[in-house]
């Protein structure tokens, strides 16, 4: 591996910690101990491996039986080359994102018939993901210079030919599939005349994957690997000794950075990417110590090599900002020191206003970074830290092994580059929601103040005047749908997660009651907040799914809901409604909800705890917040309680 | 010289097939290491390209039978 302060090579996975010289041995006690420890699995993943390590790694892990925590998924993978190799990287990769994936390749050139066959193993198999990994040579892609008409057409049928492989395995199978981009070829048939010139390779290859991410329906995903492949550089990418060799269809030196983007995106989908950047301020946004060198000696900005090297990670965080990622500050240093470089220096690209929570103080960093996740009301896995100090870096990463700690070189020209390499911050979707994510939690801490002023809670929620809008599930919402259900962990009842067709699925199935909230106040749109899912079941209404957004807690959404089922369950005229409450690691401020709102305790299972609400002794509470229904949703307004 | 490249080679063979009782001797060859299959044999040649700092063509993996033969064939491309 090229020394870290050489030169950056995205290939050498440099934000990862080197792994030491004891892997082998690490890896006996991790596979030997009685019981089989995931967060040794994390820490042990979380650090450069190169083939081979994750090949042995893949073994150990494939010798569990139980995956505990979420689940487990699986994955098969269909690809014209020989994809091996990459389903053992890819099973040793998916610990570092908390996943434990079970990863199968289908035989060698089976592809087309184990896609379109309704009944072949991989369609019976009913994985939760299939990759269709093909690359050029997977297609009908002939060069044909000059002749747009040809071309357009291979373009076309290429693109439907994929569709058709997504097509048959989502109705056979019902699992995600994830298509590829194709990666150009590393050399040319003319030279610069290629990009040009409707029908060469290159042209051919540039348009497919164009139409491809146009014409691709919703909940399929896409991995970018032409991107990858650009970004390796295509000589790298390209090994015509291992394609005549064994039929890999790219250099398999490349194989660890590639399951590392498949699992990224597999995390980004399952909800688990990073949602706060923490940065340390000294050395890491300018040069030098505020407290020691004060506004005239840092080094920032515009006229000194340096200072734009520290220009640019504040870009790259206001970059990050604008795409929905919350910014924390978490530095040694005086408060009002540290505030006075985003306050008065002129250079400063990143301002007061940009930072949602600021902590400059003199305890140690990963005390401060549990008081930022609480703050914002995000786990403490959901943050990255970005210090330049190694020895801070350190003790975070042993204090909270779940933070993401990118490893930075001594040259901060690189800085920004290595953060955005790491992709901490995958996304699947972009939404309005995302896109005012930041604002939100300024106009949530002018709320917050606002609460510190009213006398009592009721004074202070009539204060907000909040309006609710509640709709079932439809195509508009189905995408921050599936974002809710797959992301919520704290105020969720069961931790059902669906998957974007599933939730499609509901919107036109008759016995499914399915509720989506928005909820406006005085100082802006939350946007959507709540998701409930029910079904009928002997007389009683029962609650599939519950969920809703901390943004909003402790303003009474939970008794509106309870209104609102309750009225629908009377429209239905069912006796009762029954709440399940399936405990795990994050939920336990829903413990109790249940009891709460009046239900009865009814038994335990291994689902969790059942309760039970009899309609006939329920009357509503008056809440503070206007209702407006949609109309295909049918209430009892005897249920009361609706403003 | 030959001797460094075994001792070499003997740490790389243990990484790649996790066994640390393999030992690279002339006449150690695939048969005798569990794991040491096609798919063993490009991560293999993957280490000992990086650690040796050489490069393999398809033909000659193909054509080394034993770890004498690989021996063999490093040599004369380190002395190029």
């Amino acid at each position: 591996m090229a020394a870290p302060d050489m030169s950056l090579n995205i290939l050498d996975m440099q934000w990862l910690p080197d792994v030491g010289s004891k892997f082998r041995e690490n890896l006996r006690t991790l596979g030997e101990g009685r019981e089989f420890s995931y967060a040794k699995a994390h820490s042990l993943a979380t650090s450069r491996l190169d083939l081979s390590q994750l090949h042995t790694f893949a073994r150990v892990l494939s010798r569990q039986t139980d995956p505990g925590g979420d689940g487990s998924l699986s994955l098969s993978i269909l690809s014209n080359a020989t994809a091996d190799l990459i389903a053992s990287s890819v099973i040793a990769t998916a610990p570092r994102h908390r996943l434990w994936i079970n990863a199968h390749v289908a035989p060698f050139g089976t592809f087309a018939t184990e896609a379109l066959d309704a009944f072949s193993e991989t369609n019976t198999r009913r994985d939760d993901f299939v990759l269709l990994a093909l690359d050029y040579k997977g297609f009908n892609l002939t060069s044909c210079p000059g002749d747009l008409t040809q071309a357009n057409s291979i373009v076309a049928s290429c693109v439907s030919q994929v569709q058709k492989f997504v097509a048959a395995i989502r109705e056979a199978s019902g699992a995600t599939v994830i298509v590829q981009t194709l990666p150009l070829a590393a050399t040319s048939e003319f030279g610069s005349l290629d990009a040009q010139l409707p029908g060469t390779l290159r042209w051919l290859i540039q348009r497919f994957n164009v139409e491809l991410c146009e014409a691709i329906s919703s909940g399929v995903l896409v991995l970018d690997v032409a991107g990858l492949a650009q970004m390796v550089g295509l000589s790298e990418w390209h090994d015509p000794v291992q394609w005549n060799l064994g039929k890999f269809s790219f250099s398999q030196r490349v194989v660890p950075l590639y399951a590392e983007w498949l699992c990224r995106l597999i995390a980004a989908s399952k909800g688990k990417s990073k949602k706060c950047l923490v940065l340390d301020l000294d050395n890491t946004l300018w040069g030098g110590v505020i407290g020691d060198d004060g506004l005239h000696g840092v080094v920032l900005g515009q006229g000194s090599a340096l200072g734009e090297a520290y220009l640019s990670v504040q870009e790259m965080a206001l970059m990050l900002r604008k795409r929905g990622i919350l910014l924390a500050v978490c530095s040694k240093n005086e408060d009002v020191i540290a505030r006075m470089m985003f306050r008065e220096h002129p250079e400063m690209c990143l301002r007061e206003e940009h930072i949602a929570v600021f902590q400059a103080n003199w305890q140690d960093k990963a005390s401060n970074l549990v008081a930022i996740a609480e703050a914002l009301n995000i786990g403490v896995d959901a943050l990255v830290f970005m210090d330049d100090n190694p020895a801070e870096r350190h003790q975070v990463r042993l204090a909270l092994p779940q933070v993401a700690v990118p490893e930075l070189p001594d040259n901060p020209d690189y800085f920004a580059s290595i953060l955005l390499s790491a992709g901490y911050f995958e996304a699947i979707q972009f939404t309005n929601d995302d896109r005012q994510r930041a604002d939100h939690y300024k106009q949530n801490a002018a709320r917050r103040a606002v609460l510190g002023d009213s006398t009592n809670l009721g004074e202070y929620l009539e204060s907000l005047e909040m309006e609710a809008y509640v709709s079932t599930f439809d195509a508009v919402g189905r995408s921050r749908i599936a974002q809710l259900i797959n992301k919520t962990n704290q105020f969720n009842l069961t931790t059902r997660r669906y998957s974007e067709s599933a939730i499609e699925k509901f919107e036109s199935d008759a016995s499914i009651i399915d509720l989506q909230i928005r909820l406006r106040d005085r100082y802006g749109d939350n946007g959507m907040i709540c998701v409930v899912i029910c079904k009928e079941c002997n007389a009683a209404l029962v609650i599939d799914t519950w969920l809703m957004s901390c943004r909003v807690l402790n303003r009474r959404v939970e008794e509106l809901v309870l209104n609102l089922l309750v009225g629908i369950a009377r429209q239905r005229n069912l006796q009762r409604v029954i709440g399940i409450y399936s405990p795990t690691e994050k939920n336990g401020i829903v413990s109790d909800l249940y009891c709460r709102l009046g239900f009865k305790f009814q038994s335990e299972s291994s689902d969790g705890t059942h309760w039970s609400l009899e309609l006939s002794s329920f009357s509503a509470s008056s809440v503070p917040i206007k209702l407006t229904l949609s109309p295909d949703i049918e209430l009892d307004e005897s249920a009361g309680g609706i403003a | 010289m030959s001797r460094e490249i075994y001792d070499e080679l003997t740490k790389i063979l243990r990484d790649v097939f996790d066994n640390d009782s393999i030992v690279a001797t002339p006449d150690l060859d695939a048969s005798q290491v569990p794991d040491w299959d096609s798919l063993g044999n490009v991560r293999l040649f993957l280490s000992i390209e990086m650690a040796f700092g050489v490069r393999f063509s398809a033909g000659e993996i193909s054509g080394i039978d034993n770890v004498g033969d690989l021996v063999k064939s490093i040599e004369n491309k380190q002395a190029k």
